[in-house]
């Protein structure tokens, strides 16, 4: 007998059908995830497993039988009885689905209590026995702990050691991870696997995340819109999916392996991560361009080459990784030119790749041609390609680094900077109390280059982005415009910012907040503002009938770009995003990084990406600053920083990432198992 | 611990501070009004040698602020009156002197303080339980019958006066059926039986408005609660509907309710007031409305004061109970 | 007092200090839909119109709220009024009141304006203050929040009716009553909303739109105005909507006791400071003024829950009669679709 046996489940709200006839059967001990973007339905799916829909209104059709107990026929006490001791059910925020104001220990007694027969003494045992059993230290100190006590990943797993209590047969994940940093969410995937194999445990996992459904499981089940779209072992809808949705899906999963390559590449090279043959083709054209000619083209990717992807899924924007190549050479270039004149010299690698995706652009810079955004940088380029090639490594070139393992510093010639941060510090709270949320961070950006941020939560990311765009008042420290110190906030240093809810004013039509800044600079002629803010609309991949809209009224990704358009309209030199993409679906998101890559070639935009996904950042930087507790712990070209990471910390980072191939993601376990006795 | 204890001690000390500027904001309006403060303070019936007198003790020669000094140290270390041929002492707290019924305030304070004390702490036991208790039974049978029922009753509750209240309950119960005789204040060291009967209407009549407001606030608050995550979290561990309103829902939806029930004493001080004069209850509200009807501004200064204090009080237990309902305050 | 208690409190008060998403065409949408505000927004409507007609209708009956008829009572049986039910008859309507003989129908239209005009205007005069002084502590630097967040704790802490009391004592009897009874409520009142008001603003003033309009170029003023003001719509005209019965309370316990509107001017309140004598000769003269009073406060309670409704159905749809079933449905649904 099947653990799970789901025949024709439908699930209606009303008039909302959330699922719509699905089936599938998951045996004992086997692992199945529902994957699927928002809106799919798999929530649904989970909640209706033990029955938890009965009694809201919803309308539950079709046959669910879960441990042996027929969930549509059972009576409310044999429901009780499934719910916890058979099959345990852990949600996605910890913090808010544990009463805060009980201690954990005396949380989990009572769910063991609610099922088995035992004194209060023997629960609370249970419970520290499992509390330990979960990984979480000095566990008989700590079950008398309350839940915000914690942190997070703790949180996670006293969850876990709840559903533990009762030794279910199921363990249903609903999005276990989603609200946890990578490090985290991947011991929390670690744990998972090796409960697994110590209980025997059945495990359905609900997750968006492609990545981390094929590090946990054994079966997939790809849901849209309520309905299944793919269902298979894992191996075979990752490598070689059947349905175009899937492909889509898959295509849109930014990897964190794969260098910055052009659409076609990504596709082509299918689920696979690592291997492929595209990618190939890149390093090709990267090494033959860093073989010391300056001037030479990458013959490599170029965005007009790529073959026709599927439906808008692949980043269009996404530099060919000729740009990437051709970066490192003019980066070994410039160091050798300039270093000699002024030691810390910032890597200027991501000048050149600006100038345009295109081996065009690369090549007008190199040789010193007129590039349209890039002026100080072409000539230092230009200069310096027809020195021929530098052997030397900027490392080796670049002494007197402010952050440890910096392979691109900062404060350089500010001529050649549009943007420079120079010791910035921002402290919150007072006297002993006081937290240094940055601490010592220096960078610089260049024009038309991307600088990736990248760090978990915590980390100063968000702070060190508001202070660049000028919302925050450095501590200490100054940032710099164009050589200038400024303070406060500048118009052509913009931010997009990270929530699509909250960042456009619901009561203002989505034009006028375009035309915010407009008004703000004092234009006053209406037919030109509406012009104007219709170009931008439509620009944005959005209609100029759209002004007169709310934001209600648009998907997020839809309002992403009108953020975007917002942050166009005060015609910037820099935007700052902050996590632009962050809450936006896997094929939302490849389509807005897509968007901000061709805006940045097309107006010659400096962009800084401030992000907690490793995969997205690499996808659309050219030079990457990896921060840990406010402190830019690496920094470097975004390929050599992923490909040869030099810090613990980033290695750490880099291993903790879910990798699409079951194979690489055992050898990644074994990876974080070893940092972590390290 | 010491996080708690800290955090007593920081409320403690604000509530010293509100109270020091309550009573400076008090002093200044009353005593800094334009008109003959010695004679209003007098009375209609003094004649002028007694106005000389009394404005010779309120020493209003001196500038206000020295006159606020006095009665600040009046309150704390107590005072000496020159009453022209002998000095009568007047011992800490000492609010001044009623020049118009001739007694100091501290000792009508004192006399009337027990009545109102007794209404105010018997009517909020009362709202409380049955307030609370309302609002649980309406989230627990929510959506069904007895619950419309509950919350059409509890909003006629509060939409009615106070004193409303108490005319009518007076009239029905006093009056028409008799089942009470007309409330006659007993206190309790005399005849502790006569005095929980002499105040059972009162108690009602205040606890009624109070409840009303408490079930409405509790169950919006325990309905709110209900739909957290928590819940539904041991909902899916199996936990009965009874422990998930009981234990879960009830000790969340705690805190919000003991943070307002604070505000509340404030209000029902304000009713208390009411129903004094409604029931001829010899008690603080009752005389300051004689007070404020005669102005005899000693005695209102005196009891606004007294009245300021337990309120504040009451706040101050409030946030410290609040925040044994919910330990992340702490961290504030 | 700590933030939470602040949260609780507005929550307490129904009202959540949270972006408010809807625009105003909604909110009369969504108050079209509830039967029981409604009808509560139809009585209120009735008594504004009483109190406005006054003079008009008091005029069609011939009367005036303050003329004395002392032959209309039987002053011999302690001024009973004379004829069968308190005095009812053509000349007045709900005949008169006992021992002054002034007519019952003209105070109760009368006493309507009084009451309506005095909890309307001591509203207003406690928005005024609370919003100012909340938003300005919510903007303003540390020194400021701190001083104007211990001042509104302390108006928060006075009790209300007392100080009320006490200020009446003290004012001189030259100043028109009403106007002092409403001044001196809002006076005291204005702190649960000069809370709101502080908590709202810090809410919206780290929402992102408010960043973007920074980066954009405006000054604080102009952001204030533009994004800020209309978001603190919702919660103080909702908390506003709620004051205005209790303020009809208040002024009515005032005259009550004797400290508030004092005669002649009408008052309902005035009217039952010795209404449970009479009850018996003179049912109405209890009943009418306790009744009006009643209806008031019940109808403008009700519309106060239903603008809250209105404003925020999340939050308020689980404070509404009958929730359940399909209302937990579509929350349910919301929430898959944005999960």
């Amino acid at each position: 007998m099947s653990l799970v046996q789901v025949t024709d489940l439908s699930v209606e709200f009303g008039d909302l059908r959330a699922v719509d006839g699905l089936s599938f059967r998951l045996e004992q001990g086997a692992a199945l995830a529902l994957v699927g973007e928002s809106g799919s339905g798999k929530s649904t799916v989970a909640s209706a497993l033990l029955g938890l829909h009965r009694g809201t209104g919803a309308r539950v059709g079709g046959s669910i039988e879960v441990a042996g107990t027929d969930v549509q026929q059972a009576s409310d006490d044999e429901l009780r009885r499934l719910r916890g001791a058979k099959a345990a059910m852990v949600f996605q925020d910890p913090l808010s689905s544990l009463d805060p104001y009980y201690a954990i220990g005396d949380q989990i007694a009572e769910v063991y209590r609610v099922h088995t027969r035992v004194s209060r003494r023997a629960a609370r045992a249970r419970a520290v026995e499992v509390l330990d059993r979960v990984g979480i230290p000095d566990a008989q100190r700590r079950s008398r702990s309350r839940p915000h006590e914690f942190s997070g990943g703790m949180r996670q797993r006293a969850l876990i050691a709840m559903a533990l209590a009762c030794e279910p047969e199921l363990l249903i994940a609903d999005e276990p991870t989603t609200a946890l940093d990578v490090t985290v969410q991947a011991q929390i995937l670690d744990l998972l696997h090796t409960l697994r194999e110590e209980t025997g445990m059945g495990l359905l996992l609900v997750t968006h995340d492609v990545g981390v459904a094929a590090e946990s499981v054994d079966e997939v089940l790809v849901m849209r819109h309520g309905r299944v779209v793919e269902h298979g072992p894992v191996a075979e809808v990752l490598d070689a999916p059947t349905k175009p949705y899937t492909r889509d899906l898959l295509a849109a999963v930014p990897r964190v392996d794969v260098r910055r390559t052009a659409p076609g590449a990504v596709s082509e090279a299918g689920a696979r991560d690592g291997g492929g043959a595209m990618p190939e083709a890149s390093t090709e054209g990267a090494k033959s361009v860093s073989s010391g000619h300056g001037g030479a083209v990458s013959p490599g990717v170029a965005p007009g080459d790529a073959a026709t992807v599927s439906a808008g899924a692949s980043p269009r924007g996404a530099r060919a990784g000729s740009s990437g190549a051709s970066a490192e050479g003019a980066e070994d270039v410039l160091s050798g030119g300039v270093a000699a004149a002024c030691p810390g010299v910032a890597s200027g690698g991501g000048g050149v790749g600006s100038s345009g995706g295109s081996a065009e652009g690369a090549e007008d810079v190199l040789s010193g041609g007129v590039a349209a955004v890039s002026p100080g940088v072409a000539s230092g380029g230009g200069g310096a390609g027809s020195s021929g090639g530098s052997a030397d490594r900027p490392e080796a070139a670049s002494p007197a680094t402010v952050t440890e393992n910096a392979r691109g510093v900062t404060s350089g010639a500010s001529g050649d900077f549009v943007l420079e941060a120079a010791g910035l510090r921002r402290e919150f709270g007072r006297g002993k109390r006081a937290l240094a949320a940055v601490d010592g961070v220096s960078l610089a950006l260049r024009r038309g280059e991307t600088l990736g941020i990248v760090g978990e939560s915590g980390s100063g990311k968000t702070t060190l982005g508001r202070m660049l765009v000028g919302l925050l008042e450095p501590t200490a420290g100054e940032v710099r415009y164009e050589g200038h110190a400024r303070v406060g906030v500048n118009p052509a240093v913009q931010m997009v910012f990270q929530d699509p809810v909250s960042s456009l004013n619901p009561r203002r039509s989505v034009g006028e907040s375009i035309a915010d800044p407009l008004r703000a600079r004092g234009e006053r002629d209406e037919n030109r503002i509406r012009g104007r803010v219709t170009e931008l609309l439509e620009r944005v991949g959005l209609e100029g009938a759209h002004y007169d809209r709310y934001p209600h009224e648009f998907s997020g990704g839809q309002r992403q770009r009108v953020g975007i358009a917002r942050a166009l309209a005060a015609d910037p030199r820099v935007i700052v995003c902050d996590e632009p993409v962050s809450a936006l679906d896997v094929t939302t998101q490849a389509q807005v990084v897509a968007l901000l890559g061709e805006l940045q070639r097309e107006l010659g935009l400096a962009l800084v990406f401030v992000a907690h996904d490793l995969a997205v950042v690499r996808q659309v930087s050219d030079r990457v600053a990896v921060m840990r507790r406010g402190r830019i712990v690496e920094s470097g070209p975004a390929d050599e920083v992923y490909d040869n990471p030099q810090d613990p910390y980033t290695k750490q980072l880099l291993a903790a990432v879910p990798a699409l191939d079951p194979q690489v993601a055992a050898r990644r376990r074994a990876a974080r198992r070893e940092l972590a006795a390290a | 611990m010491s996080g708690f204890a800290g955090f007593a001690l920081r409320r403690a000390m604000g509530a010293v501070l509100t109270l020091l500027v309550i009573s400076v904001i008090i002093y200044v309006v009353f005593y800094a009004t334009p008109g003959n403060v010695a004679q209003i303070t007098c009375g209609p019936r003094c004649s002028p040698e007694q106005v000389h007198q009394v404005a010779q003790q309120l020493k209003l020669d001196d500038p206000l602020y020295l006159r606020y000094w006095h009665f600040l140290e009046g309150i704390l270390v107590g005072q000496d009156y020159s009453t022209g041929t002998s000095v009568a002492h007047c011992s800490a707290p000492c609010l001044g002197q009623s020049y118009q019924s001739d007694q100091q305030v501290t000792q009508i304070i004192l006399t009337k303080l027990p009545v109102s004390l007794s209404l105010v702490v018997g009517a909020m036991v009362l709202w409380l339980l049955m307030g609370v208790g309302t609002g649980v039974l309406s989230a627990w049978r929510r959506g069904r019958f007895s619950e419309r029922a509950l919350t059409g009753l509890t909003l006629a509750g509060v939409a009615t006066p106070v004193f409303v209240i108490g005319l009518v309950l007076m009239i029905v119960i006093c009056g028409q059926l008799e089942l009470l005789p007309f409330p006659e204040y007993v206190s309790f060291t005399d005849d502790p039986e006569q005095w929980a009967w002499s105040l059972l209407l009162p108690w009602f009549t205040l606890a009624l408005n109070e409840a009303a407001y408490f079930a409405r606030l509790t169950r919006a608050s325990m309905l709110e609660t209900l739909a957290e995550d928590h819940i539904r979290t041991f909902r899916a561990y199996g936990v009965g509907e009874r422990s998930l309103v009981g234990r879960h829902a009830l000790r969340g939806a705690l805190a919000p309710i003991i943070a307002l029930n604070a505000n509340d004493f404030g209000s029902a001080v304000g009713g208390a007031v009411l129903i004094e004069t409604l029931f001829g209850l010899p008690g603080i509200g009752q005389e300051l409305v004689h007070a404020v009807n005669v102005v005899d501004l000693p005695v209102v200064v005196g009891m606004v004061l007294v009245i300021g204090f337990f309120v504040v009080l009451a706040n101050a237990v409030a946030d410290v109970l609040y925040a044994v309902a919910d330990r992340r305050v702490v961290l504030t | 007092m700590s933030e939470a208690l602040v949260a609780a409190e507005a929550a307490g008060a129904g009202v959540e200090p949270v972006p408010g998403a809807s625009g105003a065409r909604q909110f009369w949408r969504r108050l079209r839909t509830q039967r029981a505000a409604l009808v509560a927004a139809a009585v209120v409507a009735l008594l504004v119109l009483v109190a406005l007609a006054a003079p008009l209708l008091t005029a069609v009956e011939g009367q005036d709220p303050t003329t004395y008829h002392p032959s209309l009572v039987d002053s011999a049986r302690g001024g009973v009024p004379i004829g069968s039910f308190g005095g009812i008859g053509g000349d007045h309507w709900l005949g008169v009141e006992p021992q002054t003989g002034r007519d019952l129908f003209a105070r109760l239209v009368y006493g309507a304006r009084v009451s309506l005009g005095v909890a309307l205007g001591a509203t207003a005069v406690q928005v005024l203050i609370g919003v100012v002084v909340g938003v300005t502590s919510a903007l303003g630097n540390r020194w400021v929040d701190q001083l104007l967040s211990r001042a509104t704790d302390i108006i928060v802490a006075m009790p209300l009716m007392i100080m009320a009391l006490a200020l009446l004592a003290i004012v001189p009897s030259s100043f028109p009553r009403p106007v002092l009874v409403a001044l001196i409520i809002g006076f005291v009142a204005w702190g649960t909303i000069a809370k709101i008001a502080r908590a709202q603003t810090l809410t919206l003033k780290e929402l992102d739109y408010v960043a973007a309009a920074r980066l954009s170029g405006w000054s604080t003023w102009r952001i204030a105005r533009r994004e800020l003001l209309p978001g603190l719509a919702a919660p103080v005209i909702t908390y506003a909507a709620l004051m205005v019965p209790a303020n009809i309370a208040i002024e009515a316990a005032l005259s009550f006791l004797g400290v508030g509107v004092k005669p002649p001017t009408p008052s309902w309140g005035q009217m039952l400071t010795s209404a449970n004598v009479w009850y018996q000769a003179a049912p109405q003269y209890l009943l009418l003024p306790a009744g009006a009073l009643f209806v008031t406060v019940l109808a403008l309670t009700v519309l106060g829950d239903g603008v809250r409704t209105a404003l925020d159905p999340r939050a308020a749809s689980r404070l509404r009669v009958g929730t359940g079933g399909k209302r937990e449905a579509k929350a349910a649904a919301e929430k898959e679709v944005e999960s």
